[in-house]
């Protein structure tokens, strides 16, 4: 019941966010109706737009997870997006240049690797956070913008692939996500995606791990009375949230691109802040907002190609959205305006 | 001799270079001296990239209705007015986490402006050109040699900045509400009890910051290139609230550490000329931010009471 109760509280939200970018898109002179039935017909109309929509889902899993991770020890890793862009890197580097191997021990490689720079990347900030106890947010925006620019200067001369376009060579076969219906881009990323949340469900409300990195969120300092080493938890928290949106960069390179190309990400990273904090930085919500952020972000895509309203629509949608979800007091008062047009109504 | 000496490359070079550094770190220092007032009164604005935004794009709306480029200006600080008055409201008011608001500020920016250059001009990637603001040559004074280049040939941003920063450190440190707004950053239960009114000054605060911001924002649309294109602040804002850590939450500290990261860009540019690799360049505000604050260089200090919600009823009076 409580489960539900939730959901329909979210969905009484995100309803409120959608009327509310409406009203932005009606005074900016277009018609929201028209631009909401396009992106639902675009999201979900046929079976090209699920898989649109679900490409576009997949890495928010991976970064909604990263993001949702880190919250729930009570750190709000805001570098997601320079992990993406460290991972990709790694597994286009690995994908492409390690000598002939067998299929999947390849793909294993390049996705350890696509992890392991993720999660080391954010441990960067862990150390700091923890030695000099700086701040994570700044941390890890400065890390955003260094590791997107780092990997920019190999795409555009150490690995760089012949030819105009900043990009390293094309993976081989044996490194590849492989695709689940020819015609579409879906891979087979998603599935690791949806391991990814079961496993992190798993470790986050089944381990001792767990356990503790969810005391050290709600409160470090009766977690360090309790005995437990909140400097390790926090490291800990930030490495793992860095593998996975890692791993969210290595599966678009090895399941979509096929190569890592300078700037392929249009704010995944960012994206999953969104994610996560609708999806109330549990892994099951986070599914479904990154479920509901694909759709979104297809449905913007055929709202560009077939009316005159850009795709940079969806983030005003998103931006309202956040401001619901994260301004407690805000859906308060506008329940209660609600109930005030009501009684005046009844009245 | 001195004559051949002005008239050397070496000189020339170094001298457009210093002029270039000043130009590309006037929005910087803009948008830092915004962030100053934001986060002594408490708020950590995250927002400065939307704000930034939002200020180029007003800037160049204002201009192309009015035929004015000053009334674009206006309007621009206007809008970054009214965008820092629902941050204020959303955290303030609403309590919503200053960083996760600040995120959504920064979308809503990027999308809501490209949304409507799409609405006013039809095109998707820029605005048609418009009458910019351009720099005035100081009469006299932009005769001299080299300073009267570097200094005394800028844009009135410059100018603008220079004098807000003055009046900014005078504010701070020189008069009681500036004192006042400072004690509100590290202990806000502390003003109330003293009867001031808390909220008034951090509203007025976030407020000053957005239109700061705004400000940063006008000067790359109409100080630059009379134009506005999509995403055109491109990681500025967030090179701002650098500058504004590295300078130490102090108005002519951000500026200076503007001037810093405005000297980056300088060189970035140039080296992109001889197609030299320019993404070690461009790393560095970020990476002297980092070490700055991983305790490496020199200690700073952020308000104490930075990012933390005040409520009065929490407070035993």
């Amino acid at each position: 019941m409580k489960i539900i109760k939730k959901a329909a509280n979210l969905l009484l939200r995100l309803a409120l966010a959608l009327i509310i970018a409406g009203i932005i898109l009606f005074v900016s002179g277009y018609s929201p109706l028209k631009a909401y039935k396009a992106m639902i017909w675009g999201a979900i109309g046929n079976w090209n737009g699920i898989a649109l929509s679900l490409v576009q889902a997949t890495p928010l899993i991976f970064t909604g997870l990263a993001v949702a991770f880190a919250n729930n020890c009570g750190v709000f890793n805001i570098g997601a997006e320079g992990q993406l862009y460290l991972g990709a890197m790694a597994a286009g580097v690995i994908g492409a240049y390690l000598p002939p191997l067998p299929h999947y021990l390849h793909l294993l490689l390049a996705l350890l690797g696509g992890a392991l720079f993720g999660g080391l990347w954010a441990a960067i900030a862990a150390w700091l956070k923890v030695k000099a106890n700086a701040n994570e947010v700044i941390m890890t925006i400065m890390l955003n913008s260094i590791g997107i620019l780092f990997c920019s200067y190999l795409a555009n001369y150490t690995f760089k692939a012949s030819g105009p376009v900043a990009q390293t060579p094309e993976i081989k076969s044996t490194a590849v996500l492989s695709r689940l219906s020819t015609g579409t881009q879906l891979s087979s990323a998603i599935f690791l995606g949806l391991a990814l949340i079961v496993l992190v469900w798993f470790v986050l409300y089944r381990t001792k791990f767990g356990y503790e990195i969810r005391i050290v969120g709600a409160n470090p300092r009766a977690a360090a009375t309790a005995g437990i080493n909140v400097a390790q938890k926090i490291t800990a928290a930030l490495f793992i949230s860095g593998t996975l949106a890692g791993l969210g960069g290595a599966g678009q390179v090895l399941g979509l691109h096929g190569r890592f190309i300078d700037g392929f990400s249009p704010g995944y990273g960012f994206d999953g802040i969104a994610v996560a904090i609708l999806g109330g930085n549990s892994p099951i919500g986070v599914l479904f907002s990154a479920l509901l952020f694909g759709l979104m972000r297809a449905g913007g895509m055929v709202l560009d190609r077939t009316t005159n309203i850009p795709v940079d629509f969806v983030l005003i949608i998103q931006a309202v959205i956040i401001v619901m979800v994260a301004a407690p007091e805000l859906f308060k008062a506008l329940k209660g305006g609600v109930k005030d047009v009501r009684t005046v109504v009844k009245q | 001799m001195l004559e051949q000496w002005l008239n050397s490359d070496a000189v020339f070079l170094t001298v457009a270079l210093l002029a270039s550094t000043l130009r590309m770190a006037t929005p910087l220092g803009l948008a830092a001296l915004g962030a100053v007032y934001s986060e002594r009164a408490g708020v950590i604005n995250l927002g400065l990239e939307g704000l930034m935004l939002g200020g180029a794009f007003f800037g160049i709306l204002g201009s192309y209705l009015t035929g004015n480029a000053w009334l674009g200006v206006l309007l621009a600080a206007l809008a970054g007015g009214i965008m820092a008055l629902l941050f204020a409201l959303v955290t303030l008011r609403y309590k919503a986490n200053h960083v996760v608001a600040g995120v959504a500020l920064n979308l809503l920016g990027l999308g809501f402006t490209t949304v409507l250059l799409v609405a006013v001009w039809g095109n998707r990637g820029k605005s048609p050109d418009v009458a910019g603001i351009y720099p005035i040559y100081i009469p006299y004074l932009s005769d001299l040699p080299i300073v009267g280049e570097l200094i005394f040939r800028q844009s009135p941003f410059f100018y603008l900045l220079i004098i807000l920063m003055i009046l900014s450190w005078l504010f701070f440190y020189r008069t009681k509400w500036g004192l006042r707004l400072r004690a509100i950053g590290e202990n806000p239960a502390a003003v109330d009890s003293l009867g001031i009114p808390v909220f008034t000054y951090k509203y007025l605060a976030v407020i000053a910051g957005g239109m700061l911001a705004a400000l940063g924002g006008a000067y790359l649309s109409l100080g630059e290139l009379s134009m506005f294109a999509r995403n055109m602040v491109s990681g500025r804002g967030y090179i701002a609230l650098a500058a504004n850590i590295l300078g130490n939450w102090n108005p002519i500290g951000v500026v200076l550490a503007s001037f810093l990261f405005g000297l980056a860009n300088a060189i970035e540019m140039n080296l992109q000329l001889y197609g030299w690799p320019t993404q070690f360049v461009q790393m560095i505000p970020y990476v002297v931010t980092m070490f700055v604050l991983g305790g490496f260089v020199r200690k700073v200090q952020a308000p104490k009471a930075l990012g933390q919600h005040f409520d009065r009823s929490n407070t035993n009076m």
